[in-house]
């Protein structure tokens, strides 16, 4: 192997973001060790973990439950484990009648401290395309279905305002506790696009 | 503006490919970049909507052929040269050249990472009473700003109903040309799928989008 074989070849692009570094690091506008500070925060502060959290409370919870529809910022703020969701969360129900299915058309709004940072499908064109217009179409592109009656709504995010699903709680789950229930709860059955897992089902 | 990063509705992007345990980041600079713009937003240098508006500003067919974190960096860089903060030399050079511009907050520092991490508020005090109720039949106006607007093309022109008021926020038309916050009353707004999409529309569809005031008349 020759020795141009041991380094990873860097593309153009990556290229041209270690020059933007670089500037912005001689300039003085930023530390590079508080970029590497925030990458962490994100990895490891900000995911599903936290919504899930959210969602189990909510099935466990009557009285939070109702003041997370109510005002979701508000009654996240009061559990200590998952404060950090800043203004305008607006938490919608699923319910026999109706499932909430939320999209971004314009760029990529999503609730990051709910959710973590948003998968690259959420963010690209088929999706935000076709949710608005063919939310069944993008549901069968998942796997998933719901009843032809059911109501469909999509929720799309044109401001600063963000969309939590909080999904219906599966069948079976009678008595568990929130931990249990919050390992049930999927990143994409919080966006609308899936469902909880069920109870035995492989995760 | 009427570009391409107004997709709503558009036809023939395919099928919603998710990737089974995506990881958070797929190469290490995309990191960076998302670090960078967050940096330089908290430091001052732009606003949340002047980011996004340089990244609709792309050519559409480097929009429609960059990954997500590529348009963040092309964006990024456009917008720190257009507002004095490096130059095309510095750039080309991959080196300083050029005194520094002064950040409204200063230079982001490790003491600043908290705080990024708690969204920011744009929430602001009424300038006027709310020209709409709840439940009020609204149309969404038929206009075409060329800079920066919240308003997708696919309502336009289209009547639904007035579901919340989340109060008076920042105006992201007017942010984004950093013509001030000029604060707008915003409602979630509620139109039915087949006015939007026609009587071939799935009849089981509800959209809704959050509305500035501004985009809004009676109806």
């Amino acid at each position: 192997m020759s020795h141009d074989h041991d380094h990873s070849e860097l593309s153009e692009t990556e290229l041209r973001v270690r020059a933007l570094e670089t500037i912005l690091t001689e300039k003085g506008y930023v530390e590079p060790a508080a970029l590497d500070a925030i990458i962490q925060a994100y990895e490891t502060k900000i995911g599903p973990h936290n919504g899930a959290r959210v969602v189990a409370k909510a099935w466990t919870d009557p009285a939070f439950k109702q003041a997370l529809l109510q005002d979701g910022s508000k009654a996240i703020g009061t559990l200590g484990h998952v404060s950090r969701v800043g203004d305008h969360l607006v938490v919608v129900e699923n319910t026999p009648e109706r499932h909430n299915m939320v999209v971004c058309t314009l760029c990529s709004c999503y609730p990051w401290e709910m959710l973590g940072l948003p998968p690259v499908w959420y963010k690209a064109a088929p999706y935000r395309s076709r949710a608005v217009k063919d939310p069944r179409g993008v549901l069968a592109d998942f796997g998933v279905a719901l009843p032809k009656d059911t109501e469909i709504r999509v929720w799309d995010s044109t401001a600063e305002t963000r969309f939590l699903v909080l999904p219906m709680r599966p069948a079976g789950t009678e008595g568990w506790s929130e931990e249990q229930l919050a390992e049930l709860v999927t990143r994409d059955s919080m966006i609308g696009t899936g469902f909880p897992r069920t109870p035995g089902a492989p995760s | 503006m009427n570009g391409v990063h107004d997709m709503g509705g558009m036809d023939g992007f395919g099928k919603v490919e998710p990737e089974p345990n995506e990881p958070m980041f797929h190469e290490e600079w995309e990191s960076r970049v998302l670090a960078m713009v967050r940096a330089m937003g908290a430091a001052g240098a732009f606003n949340i909507d002047t980011s996004r508006f340089y990244r609709e500003t792309l050519p559409p067919h480097v929009y429609l052929s960059s990954s997500y974190y590529k348009k963040w960096f092309l964006g990024l860089e456009e917008m720190l040269i257009d507002k004095g903060y490096l130059t095309r030399e510095e750039v080309a050079a991959g080196h300083a050249m050029q005194p520094a511009k002064a950040l409204k907050h200063g230079k982001f520092d490790r003491a600043n990472v908290e705080r990024i991490m708690v969204r920011g508020k744009f929430d602001r005090p009424a300038p006027a009473p709310a020209k709409f109720n709840v439940g009020d039949r609204v149309r969404a106006k038929n206009i075409h700003p060329a800079t920066h607007t919240r308003l997708p093309r696919y309502v336009r022109g289209h009547v639904g109903v007035v579901e919340l008021n989340h109060g008076c926020h920042v105006f992201p038309d007017s942010a984004a040309m950093e013509r001030g916050e000029n604060p707008q009353w915003l409602y979630t707004v509620v139109f039915e799928g087949r006015d939007l999409w026609g009587e071939d529309g799935d009849p089981t569809l509800k959209v809704s989008i959050d509305a500035f005031e501004p985009y809004l008349e009676p109806a």
